[in-house]
């Protein structure tokens, strides 16, 4: 694919809001997750919960919007700037000419879950509910739309927990067609019953903080996150140490709705296309942010594609260990995880691992490492057998490694 | 990924390889084709939705309208069309999944026992009918799932038409809805289940049904001019379809036309259908 500039981005989740408090948590290792107190939930599970949604109300022309999924987007957009490089890409281009991608695995459902509890007597919904600007899955889109000022393409990218990273594809091929300039992509998902319940009923979540690649790994621990980034095309020679979002890969398991294929076949075909769509190998790979999310299985598969692909050449760790399993939001702030160890030399370390599996032979790392990082490749997956990778990097080592002839 | 054919202005072409679909009194393209140019008159019977054997028998019991009429076009549009599906992309568009298994979960949620199965969990995610497609058609290559809530026949459209401008890779297209049941129903209101699917080409096949070529406009979209039809066409938004479809029907007797499908706000996709 052609590299697009990764611009401006931000990213909020139990880790803090804006890039600095993540990075500052990751650095210090501190982990997001706390035992479950959200609303009436009864599960003995840990989550990632962000505090003080609840007191910031969308008001305004902005009131029919108004969840937490796109209470947690208003907070997250104001944030690093991101606004202000937004406002600079229409002032540029025209507000018809940015588009925006937003992945969502739930977006407002909570809003429709809590409406249920109080119908009418009649049995009708609650007469402040609004569907459109809650419970649908466009619903973040639109607000981001709208809150933004874009009036362009959007769109909901609705794939699982592989939401957010398949968004830069779509991306990707809008801006390549010659039908957009910029692209607002992001991921949007919050705590409700419905993931919270549903992963319990499918034994999924851990009834501790998740310890993605331990031996004892039970789990996972849902979180929520909010990430967004700016994307646009390369016009002019940009800085060598620019973040470049360099390849993106697609696939689809055919295997099961809700167990990966065994040995991540449809994870390998993802990886092995994003190396392919940047035009490098995979050695030329620093650091993988994994999908890691911390269940027996899951681990598993990704273990054998990774550890198939890179051996145990490459270093590796999953951030669900601090942030918590974010479903629809994983993908991207992930990504920009991945563009933060670019930028500051370190591989953040996995958390929660008392001892690591023997079975699994990805080279796992157990601390942070400070170490020169210039591409990173960042993996998620999800239910109906949904993968994606992504691989960003600086654009000087991407231009030398898609330079040398590949093994 | 190959450098775009075209300029920035453009339009984004394909040829129309197949289509499927299954909706009131529309169920496969040859009949939509006659009902839609009013060679055969048309009434709103509720499709049967019946599967076809794709699926293995427990994973068929445990899908829904939504998942049946994707499933249903898209298997249409495939099984006419000059690929197999796992030499296609796809993209999944609905303006919101699977009705009667939200409404489910939701009342389990709200209900004294909040335990709600494992199936209608993973029924629970909008790119269920994307899982199941690629699990009956052994389906690998890339797929994407989205929704732009009233918008999302033309979103889906789209970007299956970026997929095949950027990669010059045929996607195949497979717009859907179902509708919710009460009391959700009462506050998105939508009668009938609709799957459209099409098979989109990056050059001519021999099987092409007709050339277009579309571009983002601010216009009027398009209606249809039976009364009936042009009710189905806004009472659900996978329907907003019917309008292309019907100028592609028209095609060998009247030969190009435009269209304008509602997109968002006052922003149409704006489609020239040719023979191409």
């Amino acid at each position: 694919m052609d590299p697009l500039l990764l611009s401006a981005a931000t990213m909020t989740s139990c880790l803090g809001t804006g890039l600095g408090a993540t990075w500052e948590s990751l650095r210090a290792r501190r982990c997001g997750l706390a035992p479950c107190h959200f609303e009436t939930v009864e599960i003995d599970t840990w989550v990632g919960e962000i505090e003080g949604l609840d007191d910031r109300p969308l008001t305004g022309e902005l009131a029919r919007f108004d969840c937490r999924n796109n209470r947690l987007a208003e907070r997250a957009l104001g944030c690093d700037d991101f606004e202000p490089a937004v406002a600079r890409a229409i002032s540029r281009f025209g507000a018809d000419r940015v588009g925006v991608f937003i992945g969502t695995s739930t977006s407002g459902i909570l809003q429709t879950e809590l409406a249920y509890r109080r119908l009418t007597p009649e049995g009708r919904m609650p007469a402040d509910f609004h569907y459109a600007g809650t419970h649908n899955t466009f619903s973040v889109a639109d607000f981001v739309r709208h809150r933004l000022g874009i009036r362009g393409p959007a769109v909901a990218v609705s794939a699982a927990c592989a939401s957010s990273a398949k968004v830069f594809g779509n991306a990707a091929r809008m801006i390549q067609t010659g039908l957009i300039d910029a692209a607002v992509v992001g991921g949007v998902d919050t705590l409700c019953l419905t993931t919270l319940y549903g992963f319990s009923s499918l034994e999924l979540t851990s009834a501790k903080a998740c310890s993605p690649f331990d031996a004892h790994r039970d789990g996972i621990s849902i979180g929520e996150a909010a990430g967004f980034g700016l994307l646009e095309p390369l016009r002019e020679p940009v800085d060598p140490s620019a973040v470049l979002v360099a390849g993106i890969g697609e696939s689809s398991d055919a295997h099961h709705m809700s167990s990966p294929h065994p040995e991540g076949a449809g994870a390998r075909a993802a990886m092995e296309a994003a190396l392919a769509s940047a035009g490098i190998g995979a050695a030329d790979i620093d650091y993988i942010n994994l999908h890691g999310t911390g269940t027996p299985s899951n681990d598993a598969a990704e273990d054998q594609a990774v550890s198939r692909l890179f051996g145990d050449a490459t270093v590796a760790s999953s951030t669900k260990g601090a942030t918590g399993h974010t479903l629809g939001a994983a993908g991207i702030i992930e990504a920009l995880i991945g563009m933060l160890a670019i930028r500051n030399g370190m591989a953040p370390g996995g958390l929660n691992v008392k001892q690591l599996d023997p079975a699994l032979h990805t080279r796992y790392l157990l601390d942070n490492r400070e170490m020169p990082i210039d591409l990173v490749l960042s993996n998620s997956f999800g239910f109906g057998g949904v993968n994606c990778a992504l691989v960003l990097g600086r654009a000087g080592r991407l231009s030398a490694a898609r330079a040398a002839p590949q093994p | 990924m190959a450098r775009p054919s075209h300029g920035r202005h453009d339009s984004l072409v394909a040829w129309i390889d197949a289509v499927g679909i299954v909706a009131p009194g529309l169920e496969n393209w040859k009949q939509a084709a006659a009902r839609l140019t009013g060679r055969e008159a048309w009434s709103p019977t509720p499709a049967t939705l019946a599967m076809p054997p794709i699926l293995p028998p427990a994973e068929r019991r445990r899908t829904g309208a939504a998942v049946k009429a994707a499933l249903i076009s898209g298997h249409q549009a495939v099984t006419d069309s000059s690929y197999g599906a796992d030499a296609l992309v796809s993209v999944f568009s609905s303006s919101g999944g699977d009705g009667d298994n939200c409404h489910a979960i939701c009342e389990a949620l709200a209900s004294e026992d909040r335990r709600i199965s494992p199936t209608r969990f993973h029924n629970s995610v909008h790119n269920a009918p994307a899982g199941y497609w690629s699990i009956a058609m052994s389906a690998r290559p890339a797929s994407t799932s989205l929704c732009a809530y009233d918008a999302s026949f033309a979103a889906g459209l789209l970007e299956a038409l970026c997929e095949v401008a950027s990669a010059r890779h045929p996607s195949l297209l497979v717009a859907y809805d179902a509708p919710y049941r009460d009391p959700l129903c009462s506050t998105r209101p939508m009668e009938h289940a609709f799957g459209l699917a099409l098979v989109l080409s990056p050059e001519p096949t021999r099987k092409a049904l007709g050339r277009i070529d579309a571009r983002l406009e601010r216009t009027e979209p398009t209606q249809l001019a039976v009364a009936g039809l042009e009710n189905l066409r806004r009472s659900v938004p996978t329907a907003r379809g019917l309008t292309l479809l019907a100028a592609l029907a028209e095609l060998e007797d009247r030969g190009p036309s435009s269209v304008a499908l509602d997109y968002l706000d006052d922003l149409c996709l704006a489609i020239e259908v040719s023979p191409g």
